[in-house]
């Protein structure tokens, strides 16, 4: 297992490789001079000349590449064109955010959306079954934004139970730990901090697991409904066991399988939704930095943010397919 | 006139009443179409059906809930969201399709040219599958966008490169597949050249999982691209764009909802028309899927 891991950390290494070219070389062709941006109106032609040999715009290309690299490793991404701090800095204080709301997405989306497909596949071909099926249907066609929109205006406009919005409660600041509110209150014993993020959490996680829930749901029930029909199944059910039992000792195990290759492609699919969740929300995650890096041309920002995006996005993937051993010890990874 | 002809219905027609037969047998691919020709209906006839124009603002109707003149209410500027919504349809029909058209040609370029020639050609086709793979989608829309400039044509292109990639893997999947078959080496044997092998032989049969999957990606594709727009990366006003709607009607959510609910739902119904139809043509033509979906 561990060769498999190292061997699968070797193989990261191009894809990495790829997508920083793929992102160096794309934000090298987007219009404009890097130093424009930087002196704006102000600069002269000999302010200007001085900016691109600090920065190294005067070098080929390819040196410049490197220099990226070398930093990119060290995590040195440069400093953010529009506030001027390290842009890891920056992708340091948002990066907890969206790993916080993608958690909680991903466990309100696997909580129900597995309750819901076997819950269906239990009862196929009834009317819930048919219920929760169309449900599904509406969950994976309904945009996120749309989703966000919806539920703000429902759960905190017109009834007001949830607040409209950002992280915490106005003024409210705490003692980072983390990084992530909920986690560095229960880490502390801040029961206001806990309740005040909980409180902020509930609709953003809500709005963007949606999607995966309902993908999850899909593919449980029609999992579940074959490994129901299975010989071991029946043979369990002959033996006089109980069908909550066959159902969560039998069949769940078996039927998990292909939802947890799922789950691993909806890693991709939270961090792209992350970046609509945190602007609906108002949440100053890594989605929105990255949204607001682009308009504002901040190269350096929006660089670091989809390197190390992306890096979580194989990671977690690779996660998953070790995932499967434990969970299908008929896997053996050679 | 033979026995033989009267018979047998022609080929052309017993094709016809087989379709009608599977699609009546397959509620949801029936459901879909019905919804997808009301969608295309009111696109195409966008003209006679709004009550008036989508961009022609009139101030004293400003921010009106929905009412007999209104169906859907008006906008901050006036404007008939009904109208909006209708010719909306238009420009995401045609931006779906479109984008979607995009990732199906270069993907299928893609996929066949690493599954035919496989080796070499095929590692280095799917290394940059796999670089364009670990790009959270909407992250490598805005780079692309970014590149190109905010608008609506450049959103359409950036999707439609966003979903290349998974073109690509099921077309190559597809391919390698018919690479070895009897036939196909029978047509290299006889002399025919790797361009007329894949032309007349490869793809015609891996059309069937190429529509499939052009089905189901044209609801995301539309998705995606209402997403670009709501960021602000597409639509520019007063365009009656679905996305940049919503995005508008986010700022009036609490004191005009319907601004942002109709679009919304003009989103959901359209999506879903597609996704029905994606479902009922898979279960239709890869039969080994079917009951996967709903």
């Amino acid at each position: 297992m561990l060769k498999y891991v190292a061997r699968r950390l070797v193989q990261l290494v191009p894809v990495l490789l790829g997508v920083s070219i793929l992102v160096f070389f794309g934000m090298h062709l987007i219009p404009g001079d890097v130093a424009v941006l930087l002196l704006g109106d102000k600069g002269t032609a000999a302010d200007l000349e001085r900016l691109r040999h600090q920065l190294g715009l005067d070098q080929p290309v390819y040196v410049q590449y490197a220099r990226f690299l070398a930093g990119a490793v060290h995590g040195d991404f440069g400093a953010s064109l529009r506030t001027r701090q390290p842009a890891i800095w920056e992708i340091g204080q948002a990066l907890p955010v969206t790993i916080q709301l993608s958690l909680a997405a991903l466990l309100f989306a696997v909580v129900f959306g597995l309750a819901i497909g076997v819950f269906a596949a239990r009862h196929p071909r009834s009317a819930l079954d048919t219920g929760a099926m169309v449900g599904v249907l509406i969950g994976v066609s309904m945009p996120i934004f749309w989703t966000g929109i919806l539920l703000l205006l429902v759960f905190g406009g017109l009834l007001g139970w949830l607040p409209l919005g950002s992280l915490l409660d106005g003024g409210m600041t705490w003692h980072r730990i983390t990084g992530m509110p909920l986690v560095d209150g229960l880490l502390t014993g801040n029961s206001a901090l806990v309740r005040s993020s909980a409180a902020h959490l509930v609709l953003p996680a809500v709005a963007l697991g949606a999607t995966s829930m309902a993908t999850i749901a899909r593919m449980s029930r029609s999992t579940m409904l074959e490994v129901l029909n299975l010989d071991y199944v029946r043979t369990a059910r002959a033996k006089g066991v109980g069908e909550r039992w066959v159902v969560s000792r039998h069949a769940l195990r078996n039927a998990l399988l292909p939802v947890v290759t799922l789950i691993g492609l909806q890693l991709g699919l939270l961090l792209s939704g992350a970046v609509l969740t945190e602007t609906i929300f108002a949440l100053p995650g890594l989605g929105r930095l990255a949204i607001t890096s682009v308009l504002a041309r901040d190269y350096p920002v929006v660089q670091g943010v989809v390197l190390i995006a992306a890096a979580i996005f194989v990671l977690a993937n690779l996660l998953v397919d070790i995932l499967y051993a434990y969970l299908d010890p008929r896997i053996r990874y050679a | 006139m033979t026995m033989a002809d009267v018979a047998l219905p022609r080929p052309s027609r017993r094709l016809a009443a087989l379709s009608w037969r599977r699609l009546v047998r397959s509620p949801n691919l029936l459901v879909g179409v019905v919804v997808l020709v009301i969608v295309v209906g009111s696109a195409a006839f966008a003209r006679q059906i709004a009550p008036s124009s989508p961009i022609d603002q009139a101030f004293a109707d400003q921010l009106k809930a929905p009412t007999a003149t209104h169906l859907f209410g008006t906008d901050e500027f006036g404007r008939d969201i009904f109208s909006r919504c209708i010719y909306g349809a238009r420009i995401a029909l045609v931006v779906g399709v479109i984008a979607d058209g995009i990732a199906m040609l270069l993907g299928v370029i893609l996929g066949i040219v690493a599954g035919y020639f496989g080796g070499r050609v095929d590692a280095a086709v799917m290394r940059v599958v796999d670089v364009m793979l670990a790009f959270p989608y909407l992250l490598l829309a805005m780079i692309v966008v970014a590149i190109l400039g905010p608008s609506l044509t450049n959103a359409m292109i950036a999707i439609g490169i966003v979903y290349t990639p998974q073109f690509a893997r099921v077309v190559r999947g597809a391919v390698l597949a018919i690479r070895e078959q009897e036939f196909v080496e029978a047509a290299g044997a006889v002399g025919a050249g790797a361009l007329r092998i894949l032309a007349r032989h490869v793809l015609p049969n891996i059309l069937s999982p190429i529509i499939v999957m052009a089905t189901l990606t044209v609801g995301f594709t539309i998705v995606e691209t209402a997403g670009l727009s709501f960021l602000g990366l597409g639509a520019s006003p007063p365009t009656p764009e679905w996305g940049s709607m919503l995005a508008t009607g986010r700022s009036y959510m609490l004191t005009a909802p319907w601004i942002a609910t109709f679009p919304g739902l003009a989103i959901l119904i359209t999506v879903v028309g597609f996704n029905l139809v994606g479902d009922g043509l898979r279960d239709l033509l890869d039969p080994r899927l079917r009951g996967r979906g709903f």
